[in-house]
């Protein structure tokens, strides 16, 4: 959870001097970086290795693509077992976004702001939702949506999205609003702005990066979610990417559909690669700095 | 511009504490007024209450002969500048200045005129498109002030606009608010815990302590006539030094010898039935080095041989530091109190280190006894139990 520790990062001086590293330390600490990078990004070459493979080289054990082919991303986008699936997940992705990005950002400002009773429970209780363990609600939550006619359906998985990333959300807004100055606030009431004024003006601009890093992490979230996709869904209508890769099929029965799961898992990064890049440069701005004495 | 006055204010809590109690005050138009009290004393709760940051749980408030308790800050047309500056980080020098007047619907050219005059004035003019980011202290202390002027407000209030600043620019910016406060005219209250501002800024000072007014009058009366010891120990530096004492027969037995007070003094302390325990203050500067002084003036005082622990030349002063010996069993728990409040470090109470304030021509030597003269007539007495001024 690197972004809930960000906005503690934000308060640290803008011109800090560099300490002056050693080369050793230098070298030391380039060679495990370097390592923790292959690491890490080793899988995902492997994947689009594999994504890029012709279907019958596909089990070759090379590193590298020995025949280039784009069959399998051909193969995915024919038909419509992974494109509705992909709208889906976009659909349901943003709209989860935006309802708990606006409630969040609402609830947030309050809880930072605002003395008011059970305000501690109501902390409490969120947080204790985000680590309720998503699998002991399947069962329930599916009895019921079948029941009111929300399973497979888009509402159907919004709504238990937006009961996990609603928290998430809150918790991550309010550390945001905590570092935004009271006097701020007070300034600009003396001035004469009225509240929906001093929110607009000068508050929710300062909040621009920690509501931009909160999208981000719900829209992930919302993109990465597995359970609840298998499980309150039975067709495409509502069925969400990750979930359309399980059932995919190769060419004949015998054939494994691994190239085609491989060129699905690039294309659903991507847009969480497209996302994290807009908004990266916001989420690093320290934006307050210069409010007050710094 | 306009009057401010404070009728029985009161500010409490939910749990009941009252950070400020029944404060009454009248505010000319155009008058420079300090709040001053060590942290905790109130003077910052009561500066928000006057701009409606905080709600008024007793009393009336009225700003131009208007009661405002219900107004919000922003009906209230009053600017105000606080500590940290309170600028918004994410717009530009000129844009943090024109807000007020963005937000009150001022049209663009009239808005321009006076966000331009304002920077004139406190020379800002050059920094104009810049962030707050890039700006040093002293200058966003200035935006600071720009915002509050553009205004043409009621009243500025200031929450120790001074204390983020380094000693030397502190300097520099007090007087050029002094300069700006003249110029503008209108009505200040301005809060600090810094005595040296208050006494050089203030028209007049109100000193507050534990939510209560002390005493409020120009500072030069403050200096004078301290209503109670802890004014006398507040104002001033170095602070009074403080040692208790008794009253017998016209005499002041204490540890720097039997003093006979003036005879007009005596017939007010015998008027207000004064009791015997007092403590004396008297100001380091009401000392001498005897032997600067002239015979004629040397009568009025009285002389004692100490000595000098410690010598601080300051070039035009030098501070001399002696012991005194302390009284046992003295009645010194208001003064302790006192003492720990002001936050001197030198507390009267436990330490029994007296600060004389002599010319530097004087020929004292650390570590040797000399004589020093000081003047009786200026010394302060106040009653041992409840701190109050004696025999005035």
């Amino acid at each position: 959870m690197t972004a809930v520790a960000a906005p503690a990062a934000r308060t640290t001086p803008r011109r800090a001097q560099q300490p002056v590293i050693p080369p050793r330390r230098k070298i030391s600490w380039g060679t495990a970086n370097a390592i923790t990078i292959a690491w890490t990004l080793f899988p995902i070459w492997w994947l689009i290795a594999l994504s890029f493979k012709d279907p019958t080289t596909l089990t070759d054990g090379s590193f590298w693509p020995i025949k280039w082919s784009g069959a399998n991303y051909a193969g995915i986008f024919h038909s419509s077992a992974f494109i509705r699936p992909l709208l889906n997940s976009i659909g349901i992705g943003l709209i989860s976004t935006v309802i708990s990005v606006i409630l969040g950002t609402m609830a947030a400002y309050a809880i930072a702001r605002l003395a008011f009773p059970g305000k501690t429970v109501l902390i409490g209780v969120s947080l204790m939702i985000a680590m309720f363990p998503a699998i002991s609600l399947v069962n329930p939550l599916f009895n019921i949506e079948r029941v009111i006619g929300l399973f497979n359906t888009w509402p159907g998985l919004i709504i238990p999205y937006l009961a996990f990333s609603l928290p998430l959300a809150i918790y991550t807004l309010s550390a945001f609003f905590r570092e935004i100055p009271w006097d701020l606030e007070k300034a600009a009431k003396v001035d004469g702005a009225s509240q929906r004024q001093i929110f607009t003006n000068v508050i929710a601009p300062l909040a621009a990066p920690g509501i931009a890093t909160t999208s981000i992490l719900v829209f992930m979230f919302c993109w990465n979610e597995f359970l609840f996709a298998i499980s309150l869904t039975s067709t495409n209508a509502a069925r969400t990417a990750p979930a359309a890769m399980g059932f995919f099929t190769g060419v004949s029965q015998f054939t494994f559909p691994i190239g085609s799961i491989a060129a699905a898992a690039v294309i659903i990064t991507i847009p969480i690669v497209i996302f994290v890049m807009i908004f990266q440069r916001r989420i690093v701005a320290g934006l307050t700095s210069g409010a007050v004495k710094g | 511009m306009a009057t401010i006055s404070l009728e029985h204010v009161t500010k409490r809590y939910p749990d009941g504490t009252e950070a400020v109690r029944d404060l009454n005050l009248d505010i000319a138009d155009g008058e420079f007024i300090v709040f001053v009290g060590p942290s905790g004393c109130g003077k910052s709760t009561a500066l928000n209450m006057i701009a409606g940051l905080e709600d008024i749980s007793d009393g009336e408030l009225r700003i131009g002969g208007k009661v405002v308790n219900q107004l919000t800050p922003k009906d209230r047309d009053i600017a105000m500048v606080f500590q940290t500056y309170a600028l918004y980080p994410h717009m530009t020098v000129r844009q943090n200045m024109a807000f007020p007047l963005k937000i009150a619907r001022i049209p663009q050219e009239e808005t321009d005129r006076r966000v331009m005059e304002a920077a004139e004035l406190l020379e800002l003019t050059e920094h104009l498109d810049r962030k707050p980011a890039n700006l040093s202290g002293g200058q966003r202390q200035r935006v600071a002030m720009g915002r509050a002027i553009v205004r043409n407000p009621q009243a500025f209030l200031m929450d120790e606009p001074l204390s983020n600043l380094d000693a030397k620019l502190r300097g520099q910016m007090r007087t050029s608010i002094a300069r700006l406060q003249q110029r503008l005219k209108v009505t200040t209250v301005y809060v600090t815990h810094d005595q040296t501002e208050a006494m050089t800024l203030g028209d007049r000072i109100m000193v507050l302590r534990l939510g209560q007014m002390q005493q409020v009058g120009s500072p030069q009366e403050l200096y004078n006539w301290p209503a109670n010891l802890f004014v006398a120990g507040f104002i001033g530096s170095p602070s009074m030094n403080f040692m208790p004492g008794q009253l017998a027969d016209g005499m002041l037995k204490w540890p720097l010898g039997d003093v006979p007070l003036p005879a007009q003094r005596v017939q007010a302390l015998r008027d207000e039935k004064a009791a015997r325990d007092v403590i004396v203050g008297i100001r380091p500067e009401e000392f001498e080095d005897a032997s600067l002084v002239e015979t004629a003036k040397r009568d009025r005082g009285s002389v004692v041989n100490v000595k000098a622990e410690v010598l601080e030349s300051m070039g035009s002063d030098v501070f001399a530091y002696f012991p005194v010996p302390k009284p046992e069993g003295a009645q010194m728990a208001e003064l302790e109190r006192v003492a720990e409040e002001v936050g001197s470090g030198d507390a009267p109470g436990s330490s029994s280190t007296f600060v004389a304030r002599l010319d530097p021509a004087t020929q004292a030597r650390e570590g040797a006894p000399f004589d020093l003269w000081f003047d009786t007539q200026k010394l302060h007495l106040f009653d041992a139990s409840t701190g109050k001024v004696l025999g005035r």
